[in-house]
């Protein structure tokens, strides 16, 4: 009788580990701008390629603002994904918490660790009392400036090499006609300031400000620079001329429209899409062409635990699936496209486009946190709302734009 | 004490309620079982969910309502953002101005409709056509048509007009009367219908009496069509109440609360701070205070509507 239970037993997983058949793992996530589209389908290739399962692509419109909250209220309401994109942070924290986000120690434990991180600090926001439970899948830094070489050749002046040129250069921009800097409505607004926090204040402001949250910080002569940074740029932004969304300024820097924008590198992937050449139709600036740092973070995916009686084939593919987003293959070809650093550099980049290259030489001197990661949802939408009608809104002086900023910051949880 | 007390109930009991309680339940049985899910639903969805939101916005609850209670730090924090009066004050304006002229040019377009035209049904099918879109599809569609760029005034401009100036969506101090345009056009027709059928339930014999007394046509819908009307009135106003207050995906698909915040409404506000702001309190808070609001419009009117001696039309 037990000898016979042993063999069941051993049939049984040799059946289970054979007769892999294919599955249906679904996997959400908000990339869903041209360039952004193309990277991801580049996993989803891999994953059907190496393991035969089926990738049921949910792409979420409205980007992490808009995408997020749908998927934190699928996790929570029981109807969890196969594996999704999420913000690191708080609200993840409280999944974790209630149990709903599947441990991957396991698997880092079969992969012999995670030293391949080229900055452990990417690890920090999946990592609660002590395990794993995402991994971060590329590096994204909002710390770019975007030129267009056509609104410059138009102006006739020389592509700037650094924020102050850029300034510099606006004059001359609006005469020709040429929109100084391109924006889109919401939600991109909410990146500048950080941006020029780093570029302008420098590291130190960036450490005091986010990780810190000090208030003393903000008020400071440092960060008074960047709000008359920002005060200059809204100078030059009218609200007649915002376009929808982030891609269509990188429609605008190419036909010259507009000769500049700060935004996150996955600009970069949709001016590819569109035919653009760094070097040729633009010309990006890490850091402002200031900075020697970058603040930024991973994008991460989080392997909800899925409800109990699922086929565990569907449990083995999440498996797969986590190991084939970080593995090298995966994240060569992820991030070639996307335009972001990869998480780990033990691979070939010699691929990689000169903007990359610029910031990969950055990404050397460590991450700074970016305000994404610092801080929670909460202050991050408190903070946009302040930017946002800071931007329209003259009546509101920088002084009150300081002392508003600081409340937020010292309030911060 | 005991002893006496218990069989005293009991006694009155026997005495009086048998037949009360039987009398209150089972009189009509039927139509009482077929009322229970309704009452269920109400005293659940409604009551139990407006309960669980109140409590919850006493307390400092982030993403999941797990929060300790806090008191009133929510509403203080509510008040002091700029975003939130702003939100507030807008309704408010736009809510005022869209109730009156959606109610009088519905009122108009209804007299018009009612002067015996020809194509009657033709008209009142074109009028109540824009109510049968959702806000978002006429939100979008009217963003088109304002766009300063790419609407109106980009095509008037380009066909030669070229100081046209239409661009009060994209102008902080004219983006409610944007707003309202759209609002206007959706929702005017629905309110003719309803005006049109409170002016046919109006006697024949009353327009026939007034016309003997010499009484001018005006002065016969302003004194004493209108005050007939008034069932009507307030239905027309509690509906189009209760679209102001959650007014939201029309001001997501036209203008998204901008330019700035200068289009933000409390709806979106709730939206924005329970779902991307992962924070619960604060989105509640605010709730709670636009149930309030309701509430001090409501009350009164209710009270003088159903608490005073039958004076009902």
């Amino acid at each position: 009788m037990k000898k016979f239970a042993v063999v069941a037993a051993m049939a049984t997983a040799l059946l289970g580990s054979t007769s892999a058949y294919a599955v249906d793992l679904e996997v959400t996530h908000w990339w869903t701008s041209a360039g952004e589209a193309a990277a991801i389908a580049e996993f989803a290739k891999l994953f059907e390629e190496q393991t035969g399962n089926t990738w049921v692509d949910s792409a979420l419109a409205g980007s992490g603002t808009g995408a997020n909250p749908v998927i934190i209220s699928r996790i929570i309401g029981g109807d969890p994904m196969g594996a999704t994109q999420m913000n690191t942070g708080r609200d993840a924290e409280e999944l974790i918490q209630a149990g709903l986000i599947r441990d991957l120690t396991p698997i880092v434990e079969e992969m012999g660790g995670l030293g391949f991180y080229v900055d452990q600090s990417l690890l920090e926001p999946c990592t609660y009392d002590g395990k794993i439970y995402c991994f971060p899948i590329n590096i994204h830094s909002w710390d770019w400036l975007w030129l267009s070489t056509a609104a410059y050749e138009k102006a006739g002046t020389p592509v700037p090499k650094d924020w102050n040129e850029y300034v510099a250069s606006w004059p001359k921009l609006q005469e020709a006609g040429i929109l100084p800097f391109g924006l889109a409505t919401g939600w991109p607004i909410s990146g500048v300031p950080g941006v020029l926090m780093s570029g302008i204040g420098g590291s130190e402001l960036v450490l005091q400000v986010n990780r810190d949250k000090s208030g003393e910080a903000v008020r400071g002569p440092e960060f008074r620079k960047v709000a008359e940074a920002m005060d200059s740029l809204r100078q030059v932004i009218s609200p007649e001329m915002m376009v929808p969304s982030f891609g269509d300024v990188g429609t605008q820097l190419l036909k010259g429209e507009a000769a500049g924008n700060i935004h996150g590198d996955w600009l970069q992937g949709d001016l590819q899409v569109a035919g653009g050449v760094p070097g040729e139709n633009y010309e990006c600036l890490p850091a402002l062409g200031l900075g020697d740092q970058l603040t930024g973070g991973g994008d991460s995916f989080y392997f909800p635990v899925l409800p109990e009686g699922t086929d565990q084939a569907v449990i083995d593919a999440q498996t797969e699936l986590a190991k084939i987003l970080i593995s090298p293959e995966g994240q060569l070809k992820f991030n070639l496209v996307k335009g972001s650093m990869p998480i780990r550099t033990d691979i070939d980049l010699s691929a990689a486009n000169p903007c990359m290259q610029k910031a990969l030489g950055l990404l050397k001197n460590g991450l700074l946190p970016s305000g994404d990661f610092a801080l929670s949802s909460d202050t991050q939408q408190q903070l946009q709302d302040l930017n946002i009608e800071f931007l329209d809104d003259d009546s509101i002086t920088v002084d009150d734009y300081v002392e508003r900023y600081a409340s937020i910051i010292e309030s911060a949880d | 004490m005991a002893d006496t007390a218990v069989p005293l109930e009991a006694g009155a009991e026997t005495a009086h309620r048998p037949g009360l309680l039987k009398r209150i339940l089972f009189h009509n049985l039927p139509a009482k079982i077929a009322a229970l899910p309704m009452m269920a639903t109400v005293l659940v969805v409604f009551v139990g969910c407006t309960i669980w939101t109140v409590y919850y916005s006493f307390t400092n609850s982030k993403l999941l309502p797990t929060g300790k209670f806090v008191g009133f730090d929510q509403y203080e924090r509510l008040f002091q953002t700029s975003r939130w009066n702003v939100s507030v004050t807008n309704l408010v304006a736009y809510g005022a101005m869209s109730l009156v002229f959606t109610l009088v040019i519905g009122f108009i377009l209804a007299v018009l409709i009612d002067q015996k035209i020809r194509f009657e049904s033709a008209f009142r099918t074109i009028m109540l056509y824009p109510f049968a879109l959702s806000f978002i599809v006429t939100g979008l569609v009217w963003q088109w048509i304002m766009n300063p760029t790419l609407g109106l005034q980009g095509t008037l401009r380009n066909l030669g007009w070229s100081n046209f100036s239409f661009d009060w969506i994209a102008n902080p101090r004219m983006v409610l009367f944007a707003m309202l345009i759209a609002g206007l056009w959706h929702g005017t027709g629905f309110c003719m219908v309803l005006m049109l059928a409170g002016l046919r339930g109006v006697d024949e014999e009353v327009w026939k009496a007034a016309r003997v007394d010499g009484i001018p046509t005006w002065r016969t819908y302003v004194s004493i069509v209108i005050p007939m009307m008034r069932g009507v009135l307030i239905t027309a106003i509690v509906i189009l109440g209760s679209g102001i207050v959650r007014l939201y995906d029309l001001v997501v698909a036209l203008t998204n609360g901008g330019p700035g915040i200068s289009s933000e409404v409390p709806a979106k506000y709730v939206f924005n701070y329970m779902f991307s702001g992962g924070n619960i309190g604060q989105g509640l808070a605010a709730a709670t205070m636009m149930l309030l609001t309701v509430l001090i419009i409501m009350v009164p009117w209710a009270y003088l509507e159903f608490g005073g001696k039958g004076k009902r039309t």
